[in-house]
């Protein structure tokens, strides 16, 4: 019997993907007009950095666009984030049989902590939503500490995404497309994910 | 299969075309309770009639910036962008401000000027607050000044208006909502940590908007007005950041 992956499953998917793919263009955008890192409430030139990234300083308005660009992928993501969550629980999604104990353990981090993290952190810098809710800063130990721990948040994801792209592109590009575009499970259980390598070569 | 895949295509129609109908509803109940940013029209319209109407509909109105004690106030207070060379403003500096005039007209009842004594004889409020800049720095420096909404007050703010608007000597102009500008902390500030406001910090008087990024602060105030509408006021996206490529609302 052939085995199909949930509609909802293949769009939100899909849409996460090409949001996250703007949010780190944009993410990049944004962070070059100040490449410096603090830890705590405030922090300018002049004051103590956390971390000095070793990018140059680009100040020619690219932020604006950046800004606009990553709250409309920040929306997208959230609310199909959530709809595959809602969805998913139960419906049981997250039992990803097809794929072994790290690659869950790694799924589950990303899809419960990391992206979580990432959108407290992204709201913890908004004046508007702080306003509302002081402790999404004070909890975080302050203003400048939410942005270093969303730069550390949105890395660690970044650095997922180029491990998923790398195992795909390694175990079957085009069935691993294809199973994720119409959603056909049976590839994947041709080609198990969970053999002691973990991976299979096509 | 096919079966399956036909009922999904209707479904998936019907579902698209309830959206469609959806948004629209949504967006011009949005528009009819000033839930809609004014660029909402531009690019990444969606994006800022999301962010902004959901802060508008799901956040308190008179939520509170949060506020510091005077050891937390930063040694390190930064300029962005340098005292307006026009020779009006240059003639005021020289002149102590002495001849500058506050100007708010518009939906008022009683348009009015106000000189800088004026503004400081009148209730003052100091506070505490952060600033944030979009580039992601930020620093805390104690403001005072008048409550804007008492200066809205007094020149006797018509219930028609719903946007105000801020008119300073250099080129950039920007504009509240009635909910921000009759926030408590939206002050027009004379003083920057307890001294007259330096010219590089928009002598003699500025916008404070603590709940918004740094760049909603307009400096070099000369005139206020309060509109109904933003549509015929300069470019009609409610302040000069559109332009250049920057949300009308800095809420975030």
């Amino acid at each position: 019997m052939n085995q199909y992956r949930p509609p909802l499953v293949l769009v939100t998917h899909w849409l996460t993907a090409v949001a996250v793919f703007a949010l780190m263009i944009s993410g990049v955008a944004i962070l070059l007009a100040h490449p410096r890192l603090y830890w705590g409430e405030t922090g300018t030139l002049g004051t103590p950095s956390l971390i000095d990234l070793p990018l140059p300083m680009v100040l020619t308005g690219q932020t604006g666009w950046g800004r606009s660009l990553h709250f409309l992928a920040a929306w997208v993501i959230v609310l199909s984030g959530v709809s595959y969550v809602a969805a998913g629980v139960p419906r049981r999604y997250f039992r990803w049989p097809d794929y072994n104990g790290l690659q869950r353990r790694t799924y589950a981090i990303v899809v419960f902590f990391l992206a979580p993290l990432a959108v407290w952190t992204g709201l913890a810098m908004s004046p508007a939503v702080e306003s509302v809710m002081p402790s999404i800063v004070t909890l975080l130990g302050g203003h400048q500490s939410a942005r270093t721990i969303h730069f550390v948040a949105a890395s660690l994801i970044t650095l997922f995404v180029a491990g998923h792209i790398v195992m795909i592109a390694t175990s079957g590009f085009t069935a691993r497309m294809r199973g994720m575009i119409v959603g056909s499970l049976d590839v994947a259980r041709d080609r198990p994910l969970d053999s002691a390598q973990g991976r299979s070569a096509p | 299969m096919s079966a399956i895949t036909r009922r999904r295509l209707v479904r998936g129609a019907a579902t698209l075309a309830g959206g469609a109908v959806g948004i629209g509803a949504t967006a011009s109940l949005a528009r009819r309770l000033g839930w809609l940013a004014p660029d909402a029209g531009e690019w990444f319209g969606l994006g800022e009639a999301l962010t902004y109407g959901s802060h508008r509909a799901l956040m308190a109105m008179h939520s509170m910036a949060r506020e510091f004690s005077r050891s937390d106030i930063s040694k390190v207070v930064p300029v962005n962008g340098p005292a307006p060379e026009t020779d009006d403003y240059q003639r005021l500096l020289a002149d102590d401000f002495t001849p500058w005039r506050l100007t708010v007209n518009g939906l008022v009842s009683r348009p009015s000027t106000f000189s800088l004594a004026d503004l400081k004889r009148l209730p003052s409020r100091s506070q505490i607050t952060e600033q944030t800049c979009e580039e992601g720095w930020s620093f805390i420096a104690e403001w005072t000044g008048v409550p804007l909404a008492l200066l809205l007050d007094l020149a006797g703010i018509q219930p028609g208006a719903k946007w105000v608007v801020f008119y300073p000597f250099d080129q950039w102009w920007d504009s509240v909502d009635i909910v921000e500008a009759r926030h408590p902390q939206t002050l027009l500030a004379y003083a920057l940590n307890q001294r007259d406001l330096p010219a590089d910090h928009g002598a003699p008087l500025r916008v404070r908007v603590p709940r918004q990024l740094g760049y909603k602060s307009i400096k070099y105030l000369s005139r206020i007005e309060a509109v109904a509408s933003l549509d015929h006021v300069r470019n009609g996206k409610g302040s000069q950041s559109p332009d250049e490529g920057y949300s009308w609302y800095a809420g975030i």
